[in-house]
């Protein structure tokens, strides 16, 4: 089947800054697609460049079959777009804005029904000023719906909004998908990427940088499991890099942390465990910590995400 | 079409929130035609060639209002929407550009007119306004002087950083021009320096045009005025549509 978006080679700079250098790509039909990576990575101008706000330098893009920068018209009525920064007029009220914007399609969706689901059915005489910056989102998401588009783009989607509305909008991406649409999405909420996207762009510094599903991406890592525990038996390092799997023993004080990739060998845990139990030595505070997404990206880049771990 | 009623009666319902907009355009010129009004009375003048001053007012404050409604309101709407991001969110619907700026013009258009539609009532009630022109003719000027000023407003629009900078430059280009053109102050009580410098203004043309066609002079009266009236219109839209950013 034809993907729903190919993008092939794009490039993209700014004067002297290149925001986007030689990304390749292709996403298929029903699929949550997650594009993360620090901001100033170039998921806005990748996904500007797929909506036909943008033309890129170089490269080739394909949208539903159609060329965003040439087939516009044709493209419209057929993409979802949540900007990431967008306005309506402040004295519009939230049920005009859904009213017009409806208008604007030849079919819609029950908007009231749309309201709802986003929580914002009590607001629907407030006007756009008077919302709160996640309303605001959320309208925003709301309007990108409306008209049941075949693909949706949605940038940034849960920036500045609280942990449950987060998860009410990722039921929303959910059950859009459930439809049969698509759903391209920029975060650079690594938690949001691994719960809500089948499969996972990283990009860093205006390249792709690993592409597959969150799964696949840390089960690739060198290491996606953790030991810690403590005890108080001197240096237990050279017992435990003698276990199949483990990569790297620390020694923190009464504290060990062994790292290793459980790939064919079975849980790192077991085997410490069984190790510490058939040697005789006591231990406490026993537990295990599987990588994420960001430990992903720290291992592929070399650099933390830093700080953009989100509260949900 | 849909679409097209929906956006242009969705702007007017914004137009009428907007209390300075709306002030500006429906409500100033009616305190400035009861303030002179209340001075001079309409009285024949022979400074008028024997019309009052209400009847030279409410032609010369139509204009006024059409000055106003181009340079500030297309100006401000325009250069604030792109700033915000409005143009933006539009822009990625199915909506076309064509109808976005027609949808403007018809908000604006419409205004322009109910403002004179008051004037025209109030002078008529409460002065006993004098109409000697012809309706159609009439019509037609306020027409080309309103699509001639929208014009100017969508280019001034298309050079503005911001809305903030639309505003500053609108009020600088406008103030002076309505006190020089006749349409705040009668040209009769300018001296003769400044009303040879009037002539430069685009909406001194409006004023004469209107004034005159008011009274019942003709259109070949009035060939300089229809002139530059159309020029401006044909560069406006030319510049506009070359100038004209989504963001």
């Amino acid at each position: 089947m034809e993907p729903v978006i190919d993008v092939k080679n794009l490039y993209k700079s700014y004067g002297e800054t290149r925001a986007v250098a030689g990304i390749s790509f292709q996403v298929e039909r029903g699929e949550i697609f997650g594009m993360v990576g620090p901001n100033g990575a170039g998921k806005t101008t990748t996904i500007e460049c797929m909506e036909g706000l943008r033309e890129g330098d170089r490269g080739e893009i394909n949208v539903l079959g159609l060329d965003p920068i040439n087939q516009e018209r044709q493209l419209r009525p057929l993409l979802g777009i949540q900007l990431q920064e967008a306005h309506l007029p402040d004295n519009l009220k939230v049920w005009e804005a859904l009213d017009m914007y409806a208008s604007f399609y030849e079919r819609h969706l029950d908007w009231e029904g749309l309201l709802n689901d986003l929580g914002l059915s009590e607001k629907r005489k407030t006007a756009f000023r008077k919302l709160s910056g996640g309303q605001k989102q959320r309208l925003f998401i709301a309007l990108a719906l409306l008209h049941d588009p075949e693909l949706v783009f949605l940038d940034e989607l849960t920036t500045g909004l609280d942990p449950r509305a987060r998860r009410v909008i990722w039921d929303l991406v959910r059950e859009v998908r459930q439809r049969g649409k698509t759903i391209f999405l920029t975060t650079h909420y690594m938690d949001e990427a691994e719960n809500l996207c089948d499969r996972v762009a990283i990009i860093d510094r205006g390249k792709l940088v690993a592409l597959d599903t969150p799964a696949n991406l840390i089960q690739k890592l060198e290491i996606n499991e953790r030991v810690i525990f403590k005890s108080t038996e001197q240096d237990l390092s050279a017992m435990m890099k003698g276990l199949p799997g483990v990569v790297r023993v620390e020694q923190q004080g009464e504290r060990t942390i062994v790292y290793g990739k459980s790939d064919g060998f079975g849980p790192i845990v077991t085997a410490v465990v069984n190790a510490l139990t058939d040697g005789g030595i006591s231990f406490r505070d026993l537990r295990t910590e599987s990588p994420d997404l960001e430990d992903v990206f720290l291992s592929l880049t070399g650099r933390q995400l830093a700080d953009q771990r989100s509260t949900a | 079409m849909k679409a097209f009623f929906k956006y242009t009666w969705t702007e007017i319902k914004l137009y009428l929130r907007e209390p300075i907009g709306a002030f500006f355009t429906l409500l100033f010129p009616l305190m400035m035609l009861f303030l002179f009004g209340s001075i001079y009375g309409n009285e024949p003048q022979e400074m008028f060639n024997g019309y009052g001053s209400v009847d030279v007012s409410v032609p010369a404050y139509t204009a006024m209002i059409i000055g106003t409604t181009g340079i500030m309101g297309i100006n401000i709407t325009m250069a604030s929407y792109r700033e915000q991001g409005i143009l933006r969110r539009l822009r990625v619907s199915p909506l076309r550009p064509m109808v976005i700026l027609s949808g403007q013009v018809v908000v604006i258009f419409l205004m322009t007119l109910l403002g004179m539609a008051l004037l025209v009532v109030a002078g008529k009630l409460v002065y006993d306004m004098r109409f000697e022109g012809d309706l159609l003719a009439v019509t037609l000027a306020f027409i080309l002087g309103s699509l001639s000023f929208f014009s100017l407003g969508f280019v001034m629009a298309s050079v503005m950083p911001n809305a903030r900078t639309a505003q500053v430059v609108g009020m600088a280009v406008l103030y002076p021009m309505l006190f020089l053109s006749g349409a705040g102050l009668p040209l009769e009580i300018l001296p003769e320096s400044l009303r040879n410098f009037s002539k430069f203004l685009p909406l001194t043309h409006v004023v004469t045009l209107l004034r005159g066609l008011w009274i019942g002079s003709s259109w070949a009266d009035h060939t300089t005025e229809v002139w530059v009236l159309l020029g401006v219109l044909v560069l406006g839209i030319g510049i506009s549509s070359l100038a004209f950013r989504w963001e």
